[in-house]
């Protein structure tokens, strides 16, 4: 095949639908389409995954049997464990403590250290990594963080934008928690020194998110993400909390009683098992975007594999709104390299157009993430005004100069040096060049069920984050889950350690895995099936046909 | 109905190498690289990090955001023919014919315990912490090798001037990759010496808005607490019509 011909990293055919986005912009700076109504938004999230036929099953057996949730999900939920009481010898505990932490991101490091000033001693609490401590979600978030701190901005509206986010199915005692800890937590970032954006006169830089009714997104550059986890984790090393990294958990332990009281953890490198004894237990292992649903791409990190779902299940855990998925309206649909990858929503708070391949602006850009996501596919799918990409997929333009061409020249070198660094990368300057986009699989909405205080329906087991389910009912908003991660983090971190203070260590055992694996057995579910994934497979094809195993 | 589930097995027929692993029949371009000296024959649109799995490496280290943004995937790598060693990030980086490389999944260095409650805000805390930051030579390798293309030297050089601010600004878009600390001369860690410094700046040098001090004490006196107790208490009608009725702030 002869070589395409690329002109500012698009070829030819990309670039030509680029011309009539060029030359549509200075007419649709002042004329963005309307938001839509409420029928409107209903006849538009039709096309959207989680709606459109297909893509989800009942669960056979568990706490939420009968409940519908996407098939890969049930498939993980209905998996044979990796090991049985024959593999590992649970009487003898390599580590004995109060708190046990599984999952380092910005939930886990948030409860870790919340323990600890609630009075549990340093060597009594354990963090547990899959990978390395930092290797999560949380570190890749870039639009920022909501909290509701102004005078015109008082708590409530805070609530209600996420309640009519959410579709009014999350838990109203959760989000009230999430709305009333919010200024807290900037409080507690600032004391640990988070440098967030100020403008001159020394108040936050505020700006707008998908379904929000006022600006109350909090930004550190639209490296967010990076700046509060590295602050947590920094102060999380200073005090030396002991961590282990490498050793995902792969199975709970429980007692006669049920209570969760402890972990088996895996080291990825040597093989070898740990037994974690601990009296409290805070499940915070973020989400699932690693099982790629429906298909889509993913902007998650490599370890998204939703092996806390599976964990507390299998030990009774309740689950709840794990039947929706949020897909980002923007990934990256090009070029190959980084499809899939987050631009965040950040870009169109700041007045970035989702544009079609005749230049014009289809859908108003702020509409929460499932209705936009929905007009997308829509308009690629259905309408048919997408742009066509050398690999196959299809994408709408975002018309990333427009933001320089509203803010003035040098804008996006300072709000976004994570999205020009990127596609810089790939030579496409996206202060000159609109970039291409399509939905991406993001954000897990549900999870374990939890009360304000991150407890579940399990004694000895608690949640935070991305993993639990309630706050966001079914659809999140942005910049609440970073926010949900800290307030929950750090609530579950005390309620924790309140609990340690009369509790007493327990036997461990896998009695809920045996009978996990009974009702399994009693469902007719072929034993091939095992979980938790911890990574997912993308070795070549040809490289796995030719693998053995010899030792 | 059936329209829109084939519209979906379209959109994941689209992604599948992406989603599932390459399979070697949809490649048309090719190129070779060395894996730590081996040559393996990849697709040329892949990262390094895609192509390493393409050629069958299962990753457990080196690996964690796949995005650009959490400094796991340092990799060393050199162009055939060339001497010059260069740095990348392997999941940001496309693969080129000829390039011998290495993943560095840690770098032994470590990182200061302080409380920073009883640090002082000037240079004495880089001194206490990171005496070393003083040897610096001006030789400016940390500059070339940072993937992120950040001004190293200079950061470090706003440390010794105690300019916090600066050192802020210059050192921000970090992701503690490591590769700067690894070429240093004077064995800087230069990661380490820019959070710190963040850090104290975040703390002492951006207070904290009046905005935010002002709603806190709001929220110590309890104002809000009956219009949140109403709205726990509300039935979904009465939410949706809340809803509905919300004036969105001006742009203004
Ligand atoms: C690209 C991107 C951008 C985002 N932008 C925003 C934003 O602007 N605003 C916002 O509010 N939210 C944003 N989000 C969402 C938000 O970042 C995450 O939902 C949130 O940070 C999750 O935090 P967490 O602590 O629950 O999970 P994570 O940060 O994902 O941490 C979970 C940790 O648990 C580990 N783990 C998993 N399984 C195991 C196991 N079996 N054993 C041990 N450890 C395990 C994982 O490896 C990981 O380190 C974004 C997300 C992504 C991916
Ligand atoms: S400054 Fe050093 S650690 Fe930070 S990104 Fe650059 S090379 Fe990596
Ligand atoms: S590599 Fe080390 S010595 Fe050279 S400029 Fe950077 S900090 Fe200074
Ligand atoms: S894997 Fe995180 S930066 Fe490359």
């Amino acid at each position: 095949m002869s070589e395409v011909k690329y002109i500012g990293g698009y070829p030819e055919h990309m670039r030509q639908s680029i011309e009539i986005v060029n030359r549509s912009r200075a007419k649709r700076k002042d004329a963005v389409p309307a938001a839509m109504s409420a029928e409107q938004r209903q006849e538009t999230l039709q096309v959207h995954p989680d709606y459109a036929p297909g893509g989800k099953r009942e669960l056979k057996i568990g706490p939420n049997k009968g409940d519908p949730v996407p098939v890969p999900v049930a498939d993980l939920l209905e998996s044979y464990p990796l090991i049985d009481k024959t593999d590992v010898d649970l009487s003898v505990a390599d580590h004995e403590v109060d708190v046990m932490i599984i999952g380092g991101g910005l939930a886990g490091t948030a409860a870790a250290l919340l323990a600890q000033d609630r009075g549990v001693e340093r060597e009594k609490i354990l963090l547990i990594n899959k990978l390395r401590h930092g290797d999560c979600n949380s570190i890749m978030a870039e639009g920022g963080t909501q909290a509701a701190d102004r005078p015109i901005d008082p708590p409530d509206r805070h609530f209600l934008d996420t309640i009519g986010g959410g579709h009014y199915a999350n838990k109203p005692d959760v989000v009230r928690a999430l709305v009333e800890d919010a200024p807290l937590v900037m409080h507690w970032l600032e004391e640990l020194g988070v440098v967030f954006d100020k403008r001159d006169n020394g108040d936050y830089v505020e700006n707008w998110g998908g379904g929000t009714s006022a600006r109350r997104m909090h930004s550190c550059r639209d490296y967010t993400g990076l700046e509060e986890f590295r602050v947590l984790r920094d102060e999380f090393r200073a005090r030396r909390i002991p961590s282990i990294e490498h050793s995902p958990a792969i199975e709970l332990t429980t007692d006669a009683s049920g209570r969760v009281t402890g972990a088996v953890l895996y080291n990825l490198e040597t093989g070898a098992y740990h037994v974690v004894s601990a009296k409290a237990t805070v499940l915070a292992t973020g989400g699932f975007g690693r099982l790629h649903i429906r298909g889509f791409p993913t902007t998650n990190h490599y370890g998204a594999t939703a092996d806390g779902l599976v964990l507390a299940y299998r030990a009774g855990a309740k689950l709840r709104d794990a039947d929706t998925v949020q897909y980002h309206p923007t990934g990256a649909a090009y070029p190959v390299q980084i499809v899939g990858f987050l631009l965040t929503e950040k870009l169109r708070s700041a007045g970035a157009q989702p544009i079609n391949k005749d230049g014009e602006a289809f859908v108003f850009p702020l509409e929460p993430r499932d209705v936009e996501a929905s007009a997308i596919i829509r308009e690629c799918y259905v309408r048919e005004n997408g742009i066509t990409t050398p690999s196959g997929l299809r994408g709408v333009w975002l018309d990333t100069p427009l933001i320089d061409a509203i803010h003035g020249e040098g804008y996006i070198e300072r709000a976004f040096p994570a999205m020009k660094r990127m596609y810089a990368r790939f030579d496409i300057d996206i202060t000159v060049d609109p970039v291409l986009i399509f939905p991406t699989l993001h954000y897990q909405n549900g999870g374990v069920e939890t009360d304000p205080d991150g407890a579940t329906n399990i004694e000895g087991l608690w949640v935070a984050g991305e993993v639990s389910g309630g706050v966001h009912g079914k659809n999140r908003l942005m910049g609440n889950s970073t926010l949900g991660t800290m307030v929950f983090g750090r609530r579950a971190g005390m309620a924790a350690a309140e609990y340690v203070r009369s509790a007493t260590g327990g036997q461990r055992t896998f009695q809920h895995v045996e009978s996990f694996v009974n009702a399994l057995e009693g469902a007719g579910v072929a034993p091939e099936r095992r979980a938790p994934m911890l990574l997912p497979e993308y070795r070549g094809k040809a490289a796995l046909a030719r693998m053995i195993d010899v030792w | 109905m059936s329209e829109s589930k084939t519209m979906m097995e379209r959109i994941s027929e689209s992604t599948r190498s992406l989603t599932t692993g390459v399979d070697s029949r949809d490649v048309e371009h090719w190129v070779t690289i060395y894996i730590m000296g081996r040559g393996y024959e990849v697709p040329a649109d892949l990262t390094i990090m895609t192509a390493m799995e393409f050629a069958g490496y299962k990753l457990i280290r080196s690996c964690g955001c796949r995005q650009g943004f959490c400094g796991a995937c340092a990799t060393v790598f050199r162009r055939e023919g060339q001497y010059k060693l260069e740095s990348a990030l392997a999941c940001q980086t496309r693969v080129e014919d000829g390039m011998y490389l290495v993943q560095i999944p840690f770098s032994p260095a470590e990182a200061a315990y302080y409380d920073i409650e009883s640090e002082s805000y000037d240079y004495s805390v880089f001194s206490k912490h990171y005496p070393e930051v003083a040897r610096c030579v001006s030789c400016n390798t940390c500059t070339k090798a940072c993937p992120q293309d950040l001004e190293v030297m200079d950061y470090i050089q706003s440390a010794i001037k105690g300019d916090f601010e600066s050192l802020a600004e210059q050192s921000f878009d970090c992701i503690q990759c490591g590769l700067c600390a690894l070429r240093c001369p004077a064995e800087i860690v230069h990661y380490n010496v820019g959070h710190l410094g963040r850090r104290m700046f975040g703390r002492y040098g951006s207070p904290e808005p009046e905005h935010l001090k002002t709603r806190l004490a709001e929220m110590e006196r309890g104002e809000f607490s009956s219009a949140l107790d109403a709205l726990v208490g509300a039935s979904t009608k009465k939410l949706k019509e809340l809803y509905a009725a919300r004036v969105r702030e001006s742009d203004e």
